[in-house]
This record gives structure tokens, sequence and C-alpha cells, in this order.
């Protein structure tokens, strides 16, 4: 057994552990707190603990593991709450009351629960990694699969049918030249290993998020990456609920990762009463939620990201479309940041460490469109929130998400304090998925919706450089026809791209809504261009009518929006008849 | 604690002392120093191996020496001993009464890191604390549960707020069970004697429990006081189930005294020599605000921080707002114009105000009153900058007004007395008797029925 040398924070020293290797967990000390072996060294080990160290002392015993850090997997990860270290939060509370004690343990999913297995092969079909078996009902709306584990084929001998736990056998696979193996629905997998897949896929498909200004300005992908830099107070957090609200994915894996507690207990109070508009179920029935806040131990933090995307991961095998949401992975940085230091490693930019970068990117490439290991279409998204020091993305880990994502959603104080949420700003931010994702829209959408989001941009572009002009020689100095593009930007600004995340029916618009709303908008526009190009005057065209309907369209519901876009339609197409 | 002592420290480097063959010693352990002189001190273990345990004192290591000075192990890392006795009582920054009292002797020994708060545990902040400051409860409310900062700036009057709120907070509910832990950390006298006197000949004494660390006092110390004013806060709020309000100032000078500890350890400095993990540091103390499960009680946090150069993206107000839900800015501008307190509304937010303003809560036209305040107030001080460029004989008749409006506001809604509670009902009639300076018609949020309701219009 193995001997504590040394204590310096969350750093021990100790000699004497038997077969450690690199990364393998170990219990330290008479509390087993978990560490994590980050150095080797002939005689000496270095590990890293999870949890606080306070009181720990030189000599008391350290035992490793034999085993990485690995998250378990298996039915009972929806609708639960871990902590970084995958150790169930509520489990927890039951045990030891408000706050969570050093070298507590939990195990992350229930052993004694019965799951109804039903197989979907039959003894004597041939099987490899990655394939079904067969399901379990785990929410109201996710059939949650289970597969052979990596590693296992063969011919099934013996398949169940029935109640059963976690870790009972359900399946007997008899692999060539080797003994029988017993399935069970529980597997591990190393959170630091990216889960096998047989191959990559472009994205082609949306992930729609109900908010216009994404959706239709700055698409993401299913299987894409994206990223949400902003100073405190952009709305950062708000954007990510809204997505892990209201996206069309399949399975939701939300990540709080050092961030605030009071913002996961409202996650935990408002999505079991929130409805997916896709299912009208409970947004909890598909929902994982990872929580290691600001305050609890920086090292778990660290992990917590690496244990939300292997579940994520997990889930995508099963051929479901995976969002990730990360918030925020610039408290993540800050802990590589933390350990490199306490290393004594050589600091690269800004005291993070060298392989930063490496790092970030890495993560970002666990997302994909792929063609699991048995043969499905799953994906998973990535969308991480980065919290630039005094909101200047000049920083590395913005510099290195940016590099390592194709979506920019850039948040603006500037927005933020005038009011104007979400605060994308619509000329700075972008998705290279649009031009991927244009045959979808094609396919699915109304024929001229490709060119009605074009013509937003270009008025929206104009806009901006008007204004610049305004500064200079005043609103009375611009020709009519400018002065309509600014009637028109700021009626996008407002009627289109502010969305109120706290309005009932605001907080999300349907694919069908965005389209109407801005159809709306530039047919109004293109109306008014007809007349001043006839020589009309700005202040002639009577439009107010049409004006206040389309500042009212975001408030009315989906059921009533195709009636309501009829009746603008023919408002709009009124404008101009008196002059 | 342990009857062996110790006079094995082989060196003593800046405000560390290396002492070898110190057995058992914990990490995170606090130790009694014995100064050649018999004085004694405390300090805590840092870093501890089999050869060498680096100990740092809570105070000045000069006087001390290499052959002479004794070190005991307590077997203990930093507590404080809780009990309501406290009430009524100002203490140092590591618990011993500064009031010329007697010490708080209990058998309730509370860890002054204590343990991060269990976020299933937790329960969303809710209901309206009153502080009867108008800027704060009618335009960024104070919620139960929440940690609301003052960013302020030196020479501005955030001390004389701070001690306002301490005198006038209150809540409707868990009436009478309202307590209030003032931390001041490096102070100076002369702010920490304005603040005892105030507050001490107040009624709101007898609810309160100071911690005072003096400018002149141990930086160590400074980075203990905040825990132990929010320990002492846990324990009325968790223990006897009491709403607890803590005010911290000034964090700027924790921040300072995190930087130098840090760099006499020789760690790396991240950005302007502040700690990589000063983030980390500033949620294991703001974080410990908030509303639990099954308890009654409940920890609101005010810190209070001074901006260097008033720049809001210093690391200190900057690292704070991550971590904080909103923030109270202060603006030299107003002092300048003779207005207390000097609250800027337009940069100043409370993220949780929509949980506890309202009907049953405030009132129901609470959240709409003040968002037309602040547009109007908004759009006034615009035209106030664009009066000064083209005159404000330039402006329409619609724009003089806005721009009276945002004078007015500032005199009569903004402004009070030091000494004025105002109640949340004033504060709102106020905000409609400014709004009826407008037209009516542009009032456009708010609803009809609320413009019928409370509207001060003569038509």
């Amino acid at each position: 057994m193995g001997k504590i040398y040394r204590i310096s924070g969350p750093l021990i020293e100790a000699v004497g552990v038997d077969d450690a290797r690199m990364n393998d967990l170990v219990k330290i000390g008479e509390r087993g707190i978990i560490g994590e072996i980050i150095k080797l060294d002939k005689e000496k080990i270095i590990v890293q603990a999870y949890e606080d160290t306070t009181g720990v002392k030189v000599g008391e015993k350290i035992t490793s593991t034999r085993e990485p850090l690995a998250a378990e997997l298996g039915p009972g990860l929806i609708g639960s709450i871990f902590d970084g270290v995958q150790r169930p939060l509520d489990k927890i509370f039951e045990k030891e009351g408000i706050f969570i004690k050093s070298g507590t343990s939990a195990i992350s999913l229930d052993r004694k629960k019965k799951w109804n297995f039903i197989p979907t092969k039959k003894n004597g079909d041939i099987v490899n990694e990655g394939d079904e078996i067969g399901y379990v009902k785990e929410s109201s709306v996710i059939n949650h699969k289970i597969l052979v584990p990596p590693g296992y084929h063969g011919k099934i001998k013996e398949i169940k049918k029935g109640e059963f736990s976690v870790e009972e056998t359900i399946a007997i696979i008899q692999q060539e030249g080797l003994s029988n193996s017993e399935i069970k629905m529980i597997q591990r997998w190393p959170v630091r290993k990216a889960r096998k897949t047989l191959q990559k896929l472009p994205p082609d498909t949306p992930l729609v998020t109900g908010q216009r200004v994404i959706d239709t300005l700055f698409p993401m992908a299913k299987g894409g990456t994206a990223a949400i830099p902003g100073a405190f107070g952009t709305g950062k957090t708000v954007v990510e609920h809204e997505i892990a609200k209201w996206s069309d994915a399949d399975i939701i894996v939300y990540v709080g990762c050092g961030e605030r507690g009071n913002e996961m207990s409202e996650v935990l109070t408002t999505f079991p009463e929130l409805k997916d508009p896709r299912t009208g179920k409970s947004l909890m029935e598909r929902t994982v939620l990872i929580a290691n806040t600001s305050n609890m131990p920086v090292i778990a933090r660290e992990a917590s990201i690496y244990t939300g995307v292997t579940i994520a991961e997990y889930y995508r095998d099963m051929g479901y479309s995976v969002a990730l949401l990360a918030d925020s992975t610039s408290r993540w940085a800050e802990a590589l940041r933390e350990i490199s230091g306490r290393l004594e490693e050589m600091p690269g930019e800004e005291g993070y460490p060298s392989y930063l970068s490496k790092r970030i990117a890495e993560f970002y490439e666990r997302a994909g469109v792929v063609k699991t290991l048995g043969n499905k279409i799953g994906s998973l998204s990535i969308i991480g929130a980065v919290s630039p020091p005094g909101g200047d993305i000049s920083e590395p880990v913005s510099q290195s998400t940016l590099r390592a994502t194709r979506v920019f959603w850039s948040l603006d104080a500037h927005l933020a304090n005038s009011r104007h949420f979400p605060s994308i700003n619509w000329l700075s931010s972008y998705s290279l998925y649009t031009p991927l994702l244009d045959d979808w829209y094609k396919k699915n959408l109304p024929a001229d919706w490709i060119l009605i989001r074009e013509e937003m941009k270009s008025i929206l572009q104009n806009e901006a450089e008007i204004n610049e002009l305004v500064q200079l020689v005043g609103y009375d100095a611009l020709s009519e026809i400018d002065k309509l593009i600014v009637k028109t930007g700021k009626m996008i600004r407002e009627d289109f791209l502010q969305q109120n995340a706290f309005d009932e029916v605001d907080t999300y618009c349907s694919l069908n809504k965005q389209y109407k709303i801005s159809k709306t908008i530039i047919e109004l526009h293109n109306k008014e261009v007809g007349l001043i190009s006839k020589g009309t005057h700005i202040n002639q065209i009577k439009s107010e009518e049409a004006d206040e309907r389309i500042a009212k369209m975001k408030y009315i519901k989906e059921s009533e929006i195709d009636r309501y876009f009829i009746e603008t339609m023919k408002a709009i197409s009124t404008v101009g008849e008196d002059i | 604690m342990s009857d062996i002592s110790y006079r094995t420290t082989r060196r003593i480097t800046g405000s560390l002392l290396f002492v070898e063959d110190l057995d058992g010693a914990q990490y995170n352990e606090l130790v009694e120093i014995t100064f050649p002189d018999g004085s004694i001190v405390q300090g805590q273990v840092l870093d501890t191996s089999k050869e060498i345990t680096i100990i740092e004192p809570f105070t000045e290591t000069s006087g001390l020496d290499i052959s002479n000075t004794k070190i005991r192990l307590t077997g203990d890392s930093a507590k404080l001993q809780v009990s309501e006795k406290m009430l009524g009582r100002v203490f140092d920054g590591l618990g011993r009464p500064k009031d010329g009292g007697v010490p708080i002797y209990s058998d309730n020994k509370l860890d002054i890191n204590g343990s991060p708060i269990n976020p299933y545990a937790r329960e969303e902040p809710a209901e309206f604390i009153s502080t009867g400051i108008s800027a704060i409860d009618g335009m960024n409310s104070l919620i139960k549960g929440q940690k609301l900062p003052i960013f302020s700036g030196s020479g501005m009057p955030h001390l004389k707020i701070a001690a306002q709120i301490i005198k006038q907070a209150s809540t409707k509910s868990n009436k009478g069970n309202f307590y209030v832990v003032f931390g001041g950390i490096g102070i100076s006298s002369e702010d920490a004697n304005f603040f005892i006197n105030e507050v001490g000949k107040s009624k709101a004494m007898n609810r309160t429990i100071m911690f005072i660390n003096l400018a002149s006092e141990s930086s160590l110390e400074r980075l203990a006081l905040p825990r132990m004013a929010l320990t002492a806060a846990e324990f009325l709020a968790f223990q006897n189930g009491a709403d607890v309000l803590v005010i911290l100032a000034d964090m700027t000078n924790y921040a300072e005294a995190l930087r130098e500890v840090s760099s006499a350890r020789d760690e790396i400095p991240g950005r302007r020599g502040y700690p990589g993990y000063m983030y980390t540091d500033f949620a294991s103390i703001f974080e410990r605000a908030g509303r639990v499960k099954g308890k009654e009680g409940s920890i609101t946090q005010i810190p209070i921080l001074t901006m260097p150069l008033d720049d809001i993206t210093h690391p200190i107000p900057d690292l704070t707002g991550y971590i904080t839900e909103g923030q109270i800015v202060l603006n030299r501008g107003l002092t300048r114009e003779g207005i207390y307190p000097n609250i800027d509304v337009l940069l100043s937010l409370s993220r949780l105000m929509d949980n506890g303003v309202g009907e049953n809560q405030t009132r129901e036209d609470h959240k709409q009153l003040s968002n037309q305040l602040y547009a109007a107030y908004a759009q006034g001080k615009d035209l106030r900058n664009l009066a000064k460029i083209i005159g404000e004989e330039a402006l329409s008749e619609d724009d003089k007004m806005y721009l009276k409006f945002a004078d007015e506001f500032e005199r009569k809604f903004i402004n009070q007395d030091f000494g004025e509670n105002r109640d949340i009902t004033r504060t709102l009639d106020i905000g409609w008797e400014l709004l009826s300076m407008l037209n009516k018609k542009d009032m456009k949020r708010i609803s009809e029925d609320n413009i019928k309701k409370y509207g001060k219009w003569k038509t």
C-alpha cells in the first residue's frame, strides 16, 4: 500500500503505490478522496485530488483503483444531475444534506432500479461491437438502446427479456475462440478518450433552436460546433438555456462548468415544467445535467467537460442527435491553467499551458455526424460558452475556441446594455454551415427562404453603413431609399432579431414563424422600394397598420400565425394604394 | 491540541516558516507559533511533507528566529466558535473580540472554509428585500439568496450606502429573524469608526455581527475575514433559520491581499499579477450565498469593491461580475452633482429582480414601471449628450421634456437622504409622479390597466 509523502493543496506526492499508471484514479487518505495520477517518477507519484485536501496528513494511505476516470453508462442517466466526476448530486443531498463534504462517495447509476428490457435480437444472431441488441424505455421520450459493448463480438448464445437491473446479465455472447461474455446494461468508458465510430460524415441538417437570429442568420448544424464568447451580462447563459430548452436535438447534455449554483437550480426548477414543443413532454425527459459550480473543486471542473461529452457520445452511438452545451469552457481552461501552474510547467500565453489550444481542439473534435459502430447515423453538436476577461476576445481561450469551431455567435456588450437580446451581433457573427445546409432549406422550407435571408443580411449591412453616415451628415440629408433602409433595418432588429426569452410565446419561434415574420418584413420593404422608385417620399407612405402588425407578430401563438400572416400580407398589399 | 511543541524551524523567508520533522501535520491545519518574546500567533500549514512543512503565520514574521521559535499543532483547521451571543459584537478577522468584550466560547465550531452547497440542494432566490433605497428597491431589487455587488470607486460613498442598507434592510416574511453580518476588509480606522458608531447607535446593532480588519492589520487575516463572516452567517441562516444579509467591504483590499500572499508563495501570476485562481477564490466566497431546500433561512450578499481607475474591465470587478447575479454601479458624475446615493441605474442590473417583484411581493406595476423609468431615463441621458453638441434650444419640445425628466429622476427618485428609509410604495409612487411629466401615449412598457390604476396624469 502506498503512503502519502507530501501534500501541497490539491497536489499529493506519494510513495510505494503499486502498479501506478498515468491517469489512473487513486483513493487518498482515510477519507478516500478521489485523485488522478498525473506524474510518475521511479519511486514517487504525483496525484491531483478532485476534492479539498484539508486535514490530510503525511503518512496516510493511498491506493490505486487501477482504472482511469471513467463514466458509468447505462439506463438512468436521463433526468439525472451529476457533479464533474459523475456523482449523483440528488443522492448526495439525501445522504449528506445541503453541503458536499470532501471524500463523499455515491454510485452514479441506480443499481436497484429494474428496467424492462426488450430484445431486438434473438439467439444465434451474430453481433458486433456497437450493434443494438435491445432497448429499455428510459423516459417517456427516450428508448435507451442497449449496444454490444466495445470489444465484444460473436454469436448470441442467450438473450433475455423482462425486468433487470443494470448489473444483471441480459445476454450472453459466445466469442469465437474465447469464453462466453455476459452482457449487462451498464458499461464504463474512460472519459478522456473519444468513443469509437466508423466514419465521420459532413453535417447537412440544421439544429433548429427556435431562436430567430440563430436559425435564420447564423444556423447551427446537427453535429456542428459553435462558440458563444461574451462579457458578463451579455446573456451567454440565457442563450445556452434557450438552446437547451428548444433545440430539436433528441438528447441534451448540459454541463454547468464553474458557473453559478443558482443557475443550475433555475434549470432544475424550470426544465421539468417546460414542454418540449415536438414531443409535448417535459424537457427533463431528454436532459442530462452535469453541475460543477464555481465553488466546487476546481480539478473536478476540468473533468466535468469530459464526463459530459462521454455521456453525449454514448447516446449518439444509439443513433440519436445529441447537443452538448458547455457553460463555460473558460472555467475549464482556467482549471487547466491552475493545475499546470501547480505542476510548475512552463506557461504559455497568459499563464495558460502551451497545450491549451490542442486540448480545446480535441474537445470540439468529438462533435460530428457519425456512422456508429452499429451502422446508425448519430450526431453530437457542441456549443461552448466562453467568458473572456473584460469581454476582450483576443485572449487565448476565445482565440483557440474560434479556431476549433465553425459557428461564432458574437455577444455584444453594447447591445446588451441597450437591452437588445439575444445580444448576438449580426455583423461580426458567422456560421460556416450556411452553405452546407442550403440543400436542406431548399427541400424543407419555402423556395424564397434563402433569398429573404440574404436580403435581410444585406439590409442590415447597408443600415450599419448608413448609420455611420447619419452621424456625419444627419438623417435629413439621406436619400429616400437610404431612409427606407434605416427604417427596415430597425424593423429587422426590433421585430425579428430581438427575442424575449422570458415571454411565454416569444421564447420559441418555429422555422415556419421565422419565415413568416421575415417574409412580411421583406415584402413590405420591397413594396416601399417600388413606391420610392416611382418618386414617392418615404413620409408619404402610410404603412402604420402593416408596421404595427409586423411588430406584434412575434407575440402571436404558433397556432394562429398562419392566419395572422395572411392578414398581414393583405395589409401590406394595400400600402401605397392611397397615393 | 498537541502538547508537543517543536523547535525545528530551519528557515524563515519573507512571510513563510520552513519547519522540519513536524510529525502528523495536516494540510491547512492551524498551528500556534510562539515568538521568542513569548507572544503567540496563529499560522496555517501551506505544504507538508516528510522532511519539511511550510507554515504561514497570520502576522508579520519580524521578531521570529530559528532557535527559539516554537510551533505547536492544533490538530484542526481554522474554525469559528459560533453562537447567537455574537450578535451586537465586533470581531477581528480571526474571530477574536475587537470591542473589549469577552471571547465567544461555544461547542459549535465550524470550519471557516465551509463546504460547497450542493447545487441540487439550492432553491432559487425569491422574495424582495427592502433596502429603503429607491435606486435599488425600485430599479434593481435585491432578492433573498442573491449576491449583488456594489461596484464603486475610490472616494465614493459606498460605505455610507452600506451603513444605510444595514440600518434599513428588512423582509416581509420571517419577521424579526433578519440579521446582518458586516465584514470590513482592510478598511481605515476612520471608516471602521464611522461604521461602528453609525450602526452602533442605531437599533440595527442588536441584529448585526461585525468583523473588522483594519488597513494596518495582516493580509492573511484579510483572506480569513470573509470566511469568518460567512461562517457566522451560515450558522444564523442554516442552523437558526434566519435571513442573513452579508456585506463585505472592500473586496478590492481582499484581492490585493490575495495577490500579495500569492506572490509571497512564489506562485505564477495571472492577469495584472493576480493569481490565476482568483476567480475560484472569489467564487468560494460569493457562492456561499443562497437559499436551500428544507431550511427557512437564507444568505444574501452585497460585496462592495472599488474599481481601480473606475475601470469595470479590471480583473477584480470583471471576475466578480462573472460570479454575481448582477451589479450596482456607482457613478462619479452623480456625486459631483450632489446626488446621494450615486447609483447609475443604467449600468446596474439585478438579474434576479423578476423572482421577487410584482403582485404579492411588491406591487403588480413594479416591473413595468421600472422598465418604463429605465427607458425614459436612458432617452433623457442620450438627449443630454446631444444637447451638449447642438444646444438645448435645438431640441424639440418632446425632447426637452425627456431632458427635464432625466434631471428630475436623478433629483427626486435616485437622490434621497442618508437617514431616509423609503418604502417600496413610496418609491413606486415617486416613479409614477415623474412619469406624469411625459406623454401618456409614450408609456409603451406599461399596460393600460396599470396606467389607469396608478397613473398620475391630470387628464
